[in-house]
């Protein structure tokens, strides 16, 4: 996966990622006002496909699910950050937006082009040219993040169970 | 090796002798509870495309009490779609009106010792105070769960907080747990359970600890829990849970492993307030500042139980909210209102100049009933001060406990208590 870094800091909740205000609306109609508590130009920015890379404490707050959906609405394909807030980061891999903990974000800059796999645990910065490694994720949750999501992996269990 | 109490739920839970941190369980869902705003109208398409069901439809409950009573016509459209997705479904425990989830699911026995509660909001972990296993969850999630009648969890790491002394007069378990989070951070606890002991805790009403394992998730943990004992079982009773007494009533061992241990002197706490706009941005009132107050708010799951509102009439009695500044109370359920109403509690409130509100989420998170416009600053009694949480982002929300809500309504700026008690 190979995307244009947006880049934040620390403490990138829940209320600034899809403030309360905007709850009712569609998710598609969310994501024109999401990071609009740090960002008002976010949507207009993200190009689908562009990388979310944060600090600490990413997506801390509400259990709303609102959050991750989104930003993957807005078009964003992945995010990485410092460390996350649990029930963000199982929101993610339940709705199929990959994440990854990775503690030299700091060394990431805004605009940067970031290529990131997976399954071998690899990231490198094609601006700074600079490569790091993460623990790969356990199959798991890679099996959910190919399925697309909890939803997508319950329907393939499905469809499988029905051809037996 | 011992267990702790997170630990031991879990292992009874999936059937193991015992559990260790980091292991992955399957555990059985005794409730699964959907909110009006993250609940059905989430995962409706997705669940009704799957055509799998509901497993335990008599484990599932609905509460509508975010949009209640509706603002919009929109609002009103997502509490009746819960209402309808409810009855097409067989979900027959439907509440609305009666208040935020989390105060029904401990007045209505939801909330029991021993079991595991998840529900669509992160504050589920307000069940601890049952020593119950409550935890916030996605709504996708709860699709999975609805389906499968189960939930996998990384067994966590145990940070133990030990309160021991008594509190002072006009200082409340809500500074207890501020204090706690100002002294974890609100990153501090992330994927951990906070076990909350000691003296203090165990002498506190069910009501105080209730706000303190509410606010566990605003250290980023996963449960907050406290040890159930009998004013567990007569808090139960009390609510009309007629078995209360059969609950498992676990312990942790006195050899249990915690990550951390953290212990703190009660006698030495003073009122405090979470400044803007962080939670462990924590700050005795004294040390504050002055802070000059548009909106002063007493309610919600956190803030707005019998105990909450008791103090508040206790330092409004006889006197008069500020001029130029507003004191909303949203007791924290029609229980908790209704209570309030026959000890006299509301006519105190309001002869102080108070307006009463519906029992609702809506201030809390800016979505009705009190939200705050530009430049505004409200000092809550509720859970979060995250920026434009309560409406406008250029507004803004400190945290504090009813007592110090109420002498700030009095004074019209963030005031210690301790002057009116």
């Amino acid at each position: 996966m190979r995307g244009t870094v947006h880049k934040y800091g620390d403490n990138i909740n829940t209320d600034i990622i899809t403030p309360g205000k905007y709850m009712e609306l569609s998710i598609e109609d969310m994501a024109r006002h999401a990071m609009e508590g740090v960002d008002e130009d976010f949507y207009s920015k993200v190009k689908p496909g562009d990388i979310l890379v944060c600090g600490k404490n990413c997506g801390s707050g509400s259990s709303r699910e609102t959050a991750p959906r989104a930003l993957k609405a807005a078009g964003i394909s992945a995010i990485v950050a410092k460390s996350f807030a649990r029930i963000f980061y199982r929101n993610c891999f339940n709705i199929g937006l990959p994440v990854l903990e990775l503690p030299e974000t700091d060394e990431i800059g805004d605009g940067d082009t970031l290529d990131i796999n997976f399954s071998s645990g690899e990231v490198v910065d094609l601006d700074s040219g600079r490569a790091y490694s993460f623990a790969p994720l356990p199959q798991r949750l890679l099996d959910m993040l190919d399925a697309g999501g909890l939803v997508a992996q319950l329907e393939q269990e499905k469809n499988r169970r029905g051809e037996k | 090796m011992g267990m702790t109490l997170a630990e031991k739920i879990l292992a009874a839970k999936c059937g193991k002798d015992r559990v260790s941190p980091n292991e992955i369980v399957i555990v059985p869902v005794d409730c699964a509870m959907m909110t009006d705003i993250l609940g059905p109208r989430m995962i409706s398409d997705e669940f009704d495309r799957l055509g799998m069901g509901i497993k335990y439809p008599d484990r599932v409950v609905i509460v509508a009490d975010h949009y209640t009573p509706a603002a919009t016509e929109h609002q009103a459209e997502i509490v009746d779609f819960s209402r309808r997705w409810a009855a097409e479904h067989g979900v027959s425990r439907f509440y609305q009106l009666e208040g935020p989830c989390h105060q029904l699911l401990a007045e209505k026995g939801y909330s029991r010792p021993g079991n595991i509660v998840v529900g669509t909001d992160s504050h589920t972990c307000s069940s601890g105070a049952f020593g119950c296993f409550g935890t916030g969850i996605g709504s996708t999630e709860m699709l999975g769960v609805l389906i499968s009648g189960e939930i996998w969890f990384k067994v966590p790491e145990t940070v133990r907080i030990n309160w021991s002394g008594s509190l002072k007069r006009g200082v409340m378990a809500k500074d207890i747990i501020l204090r706690t989070i100002g002294e974890i951070g609100h990153d501090g606890a992330t994927y951990q359970s906070m076990e909350f002991g000691g003296d203090t805790i165990e002498a506190l009403p069910m009501d105080e600890r209730i706000c303190i394992s509410n606010m566990a998730v605003e250290a980023g943990a996963k449960v907050g829990l406290i040890q159930a004992d009998e004013k567990t079982v007569e808090y139960m009773l009390a609510h009309g849970v007629a078995d209360a007494a059969e609950a498992p009533r676990y312990a942790p061992d006195s050899d249990a492993r915690y990550c951390r241990v953290l212990n703190f002197d009660a006698a030495a706490l003073e009122p405090v307030v979470s400044c803007p706009h962080e939670v462990d941005n924590v700050s005795t009132v004294s040390e504050a500042g002055t802070v000059k107050a548009d909106q002063i708010y007493i309610g919600s799951c956190t803030g707005g139980r019998m105990s909450d509102l008791r103090m508040a009439a206790s330092i409004l009695r006889g006197r008069k909210v500020a001029e130029g500044c507003r004191l909303l109370v949203s007791p924290a359920s029609r229980t908790v209102w209704m209570q309030a109403l026959k000890e006299g509690v509301l006519g105190t409130l309001s002869e102080a100049g108070a307006t009463i509100l519906a029992s609702t989420c809506g201030a809390c998170l800016g979505l009705h009933s009190g939200t705050i416009g530009r430049g505004e600053v409200c000092v809550s009694t509720t859970n979060r001060n995250f920026i434009g949480r309560q409406g406008s982002k250029e507004g803004s929300t400190y945290l504090s406990s009813a007592a110090t809500a109420a002498a700030t309504a009095v004074t019209g700026r963030l005031t210690d208590p301790r002057e009116f008690l």
